[in-house]
C-alpha cells in the first residue's frame, strides 16, 4: 500500500513540475489548455490515492492526517479551475488581452504553481515549506502582473512587495522555530523536520516560541489576508486573469493559513507557550468585519468578492483560534465549502466580465435575464457565500456560531454582527447584479458551466447531507489540531 | 584562535550592519544609497564568511559569495544603471525628516534588544546577540520601506531587511538549507529589480503603450 502511495505522493510533485516545463515549450493554446486538464486531472486522482495508501514519512516529505484534507481540495479545485480557464483564456485570446507567447507563459506558471502548493503542503521541514510558499507568491505575482496594463503591474507590484515582506517575517520566525528546536533536538535537519518537532515541542523554550509564532502570524497572516496586512489581495484579485482570482481565493490563502496551522499545533503542545488562539481569534474578528463593511463600498465585481474572501478568512482564522474540537471542526469544514464556493463565484464573475466587457458593478445589470445560466449560477453562488440555508456555509458559519455562544458569548457579537453585515452588502449586490433589466453588454459567451455547477452542486450537497466517513475524518483532524 | 576574539570579531561585523543600516536611513542621494547599500552587503558578506570561519561550515562560504558577488556588486551595479536610464538620480524624498526617522530607528533597535535577549536567555550568547542585531537590521529595512516612496529605495530598504534575514540564519548554528534559502531570496530580488525596471519604463512611456494596446484590441475608440 505504501507503494502506491509513495508513487501518488511523487505524482503530485512531479507532473505539475513535468507539466510547467513542458507547457513552456509547447505553441498552440488549445493544445496547452488541454495538456493544463490533463496534467491536472493526473494530480488530483494522486491527490485522492494519498486517501487509501499513505507513504510513510519521509524526512523531506510527509502526509499525514491534517494535510491529505488540504491536498485534496487543492488538488481538485486546481483541476476544476483548469477546466474553467480552459473556455476563459480562449475569449481572452480572441479579444487579443493575451497573446498566444503569453498562454504559454500562463499555462506554464499555473502548473508551476500547483507544484509549488502542493509541495508548500507535504513539505515535512518548516524551510522547505518556506521556500514553496516564496516559490507560489513569485508565481502569483507573475500572473497578476500579465495583462500588463498599469493597473495589473500597479496590483502586481503591490503584492509583491507587502508579499516579500510577509515572506521575510515568516521566515524570522522560521529561524527562531529552529533556534527553539535546536536546544532540544540537536543541529541539523532534524530540528526543521514536522513530524520530529511536533513531538517534542513539549520541552522547547517557551520565550522563543512565542517570538517566533508572532512573527510567522504576521508573515503568513500576510499572505492569508488578514485584516491590517491584507491591502494587497484586492487589487491582486482584481487585476489578474480571472483563473487566478480563482486559485488565489480557493487555494493559496488555505496554504498560507495551513502554515499558520502547523506552528500552532507546536505551540499548542507547548505548555509554557502563551495560547495562539487569543492573537487569531482577534485578527480573524477584526478581519471579518472591516471586510464586511468595505463590501457595501466595492465598485468592481471581483474586487468586492475579493473583500468576501478577507471576510470569510477571518470567520476560519476566528474559528481556528477559539480551538476545541467544534470550533476547529466548523473551521475545517468552513475553508473547504469556502474555497469551493469562492472559486465557483469566480468562474461565474469570469464569464460575466468577458460577456458584459467590464467589471464595473453599475454597469452590470439583469443577468438572469441576458445570461440565465451565468445569472443564476452566480445567484446561487452569492446566496451560497452569504450564508443562507440550506447551503454549506451556512452550516459551517452556523457550527462557528453556535460553538462561539455556548463558550465565549462576548465574542459572538462581534462575529454574528459581521456576518450580518457582510450579508446584507451581499444581498444588496446581488440583487442589482441579477434583477432588473438587463444592462451592459448581451455578447453569448462560450462558457464551460460545468466547473460552475460542480462546485455549487457539492456546496449544496454538503449542506444537506455530509457522508459519515467525512464527518468522522474532519473530526478526527479537529481533535488532533486542539 | 581563543573563543573570545572569534565572538568579538563576529560581534563586530553584526554590529557594523545594524550600523550601517543606520547610514542607509538619511543617505538623501540615489547614488549615495546605493553605494551604503554595496557597503552593506559587503559587511553581511563578510561577517557571514566570518561565521562560516568559525562555525567550520564550508557551505556557508557559499552563502558570503553570493552576499558579495550577488548583492555587493551585481545589483547595486543594475540599479546604477536603472536609475541612469530613468533620470531620477538628483531626487530622494523622506516622508519625515531625518532626525525623526533617525530616532525611530533608535527606538526599533531597542525594541529589538528588549524582545530578542530576554527571549532567548537559554541561546549560547553569540547567537542570542546576533539574533538581535539581525532583528534591528530587518526593523530597519522595514522602516526603511515605510519612509519613502521611491520605488528603488523601497527595494534597497527590502534587500537590506533581507541582509538580516542571511544574517540571522547564517548565526543560527548548524542551520539546514542556509544556502538554498540565499538563493530563493536573491532570486527574488533579481524578479524585482527587474519589475522596477519594467514597471517604471513603461510609466514613463505610457501614453505611447496605451495607445498601441487599443490599436492591437481593435474594438475600442
Amino acid at each position: 500500500m505504501s507503494a502506491l502511495g509513495a508513487f501518488a505522493l511523487a505524482t503530485i510533485l512531479v507532473v505539475p513540475a513535468l507539466a510547467a516545463a513542458l507547457l513552456a515549450l509547447l505553441p498552440g493554446y488549445r493544445l496547452g489548455a488541454r495538456l493544463n486538464i490533463a496534467a491536472s486531472l493526473v494530480t488530483f486522482l494522486a491527490g485522492l490515492t494519498l486517501f487509501v495508501a499513505r507513504p510513510a514519512a519521509g524526512r523531506v516529505l510527509l502526509v499525514d492526517d491534517l494535510n491529505v484534507v488540504f491536498i485534496a481540495l487543492n488538488t481538485f479545485v486546481a483541476f476544476t479551475t483548469s477546466v474553467f480557464s480552459a473556455s476563459y483564456i480562449g475569449h481572452e485570446l480572441q479579444t487579443g488581452r493575451l497573446t498566444p507567447v503569453y498562454l504559454r507563459f500562463y499555462h506554464a506558471m499555473y502548473q508551476t504553481l500547483m507544484f509549488a502548493m502542493n509541495l508548500a503542503l507535504v513539505a515535512n521541514n518548516i524551510g522547505l515549506m518556506w521556500v514553496a510558499i516564496e516559490l507560489a507568491t513569485l508565481t502569483t505575482v507573475l500572473m497578476v502582473g500579465i495583462y500588463r496594463t498599469h493597473e495589473a503591474l500597479e496590483a502586481a507590484w503591490k503584492y509583491f512587495i507587502l508579499g516579500s515582506v510577509g515572506i521575510a517575517l515568516a521566515l524570522f520566525g522560521t529561524i527562531l522555530v529552529y533556534l527553539a528546536a535546536r536546544a532540544v533536538v540537536g543541529e541539523g535537519m532534524d530540528a526543521m523536520a514536522w513530524s520530529i518537532l511536533v513531538g517534542r515541542a513539549a520541552e522547547f523554550d517557551a520565550g522563543l516560541l512565542n517570538l517566533a509564532f508572532v512573527f510567522l502570524l504576521l508573515g503568513y497572516g500576510t499572505k492569508v489576508g488578514l485584516a491590517p496586512l491584507h491591502a494587497w489581495l484586492p487589487d491582486a484579485h482584481a487585476e489578474g486573469p480571472t483563473p487566478i482570482s480563482a486559485v488565489l481565493s480557493g487555494l493559496l490563502l488555505n496554504v498560507a493559513l495551513f502554515a499558520l496551522l502547523r506552528f500552532k499545533l507546536l505551540l499548542a503542545a507547548n505548555e509554557a507557550a502563551l495560547a495562539p488562539g487569543p492573537l487569531m481569534v482577534t485578527m480573524g474578528l477584526v478581519s471579518l468585519v472591516f471586510a464586511s463593511f468595505m463590501l457595501y463600498r466595492r465598485r468592481d465585481i471581483k474586487r468586492m468578492f475579493a473583500y468576501s474572501s478577507i471576510e470569510h478568512m477571518g470567520i476560519i482564522t476566528f474559528a481556528f483560534g477559539m480551538g476545541g474540537p467544534l470550533a476547529n471542526f466548523a473551521g475545517l469544514l468552513h475553508m473547504t465549502m469556502h474555497s469551493l464556493t469562492k472559486s465557483a463565484i469566480f468562474f461565474g464573475v469570469g464569464h460575466v466580465a468577458q460577456a458584459t466587457g467590464t467589471q464595473r458593478l453599475a454597469e452590470i445589470r439583469g443577468l438572469t435575464e441576458s445570461h440565465p445560466m451565468l445569472g443564476w449560477g452566480l445567484v446561487v453562488g452569492v446566496v451560497a457565500i452569504a450564508g443562507m440555508p440550506p447551503l454549506g456555509i451556512f452550516m459551517s458559519e452556523f457550527l462557528v456560531v453556535s460553538s462561539t455562544f455556548a463558550r465565549e458569548p462576548l465574542l459572538a457579537i462581534p462575529l454574528v454582527a459581521g456576518l450580518l453585515i457582510g450579508f446584507g452588502a451581499l444581498m444588496l449586490r446581488m440583487q442589482g447584479l441579477a434583477f432588473g433589466a438587463p444592462l451592459g453588454g448581451s455578447a453569448p459567451v462560450e462558457a464551460s458551466y460545468a466547473p460552475m455547477y460542480a462546485h455549487l452542486a457539492l456546496v449544496l450537497l454538503a449542506g444537506i447531507w455530509l457522508p459519515g466517513p467525512l464527518v468522522a475524518w474532519f473530526q478526527n483532524v479537529a481533535l488532533r489540531l486542539g | 584562535m581563543d573563543a573570545g576574539l572569534q565572538f568579538d570579531i563576529a560581534h563586530m561585523l553584526a554590529g557594523g550592519l545594524v550600523l550601517v543600516s543606520f547610514m542607509l536611513l538619511y543617505q538623501d542621494r540615489m547614488f549615495g544609497l546605493l553605494n551604503v547599500f554595496a557597503l552593506h552587503a559587503f559587511t553581511l558578506a563578510l561577517s557571514v564568511a566570518w561565521q562560516a570561519f568559525i562555525q567550520d561550515a564550508p557551505h556557508l562560504y557559499v552563502t558570503a559569495a553570493i552576499a558579495l558577488l550577488f548583492k555587493a556588486i551585481f545589483i547595486p551595479v543594475a540599479l546604477h544603471r536603472i536609475v541612469l536610464r530613468l533620470g531620477i538620480h538628483r531626487t530622494l524624498e523622506t516622508v519625515v525628516g531625518v532626525g525623526l526617522t533617525m530616532l525611530a530607528g533608535i527606538g526599533l533597535v531597542a525594541l529589538a534588544i528588549i524582545v530578542m535577549l530576554p527571549a532567548s536567555a537559554d541561546a549560547d550568547p553569540l547567537a542570542r546577540e546576533d539574533l538581535a542585531f539581525a532583528l534591528s537590521v530587518i526593523l530597519l529595512g522595514l522602516l526603511m520601506m515605510v519612509t519613502r516612496r521611491n520605488a528603488v529605495s523601497q527595494v534597497v530598504g527590502f534587500m537590506s531587511m533581507e541582509n538580516g534575514l542571511i544574517l540571522a540564519a547564517t548565526g543560527a548554528k548548524g542551520m539546514p538549507l542556509v544556502v538554498e534559502i540565499s538563493v530563493a531570496f536573491s532570486i527574488l530580488v533579481a524578479f524585482i529589480v527587474i519589475g522596477i525596471f519594467l514597471f517604471r519604463i513603461r510609466e514613463r512611456f505610457d501614453t505611447v503603450d496605451i495607445e498601441a494596446l487599443d490599436a492591437f484590441r481593435g474594438e475600442r475608440p
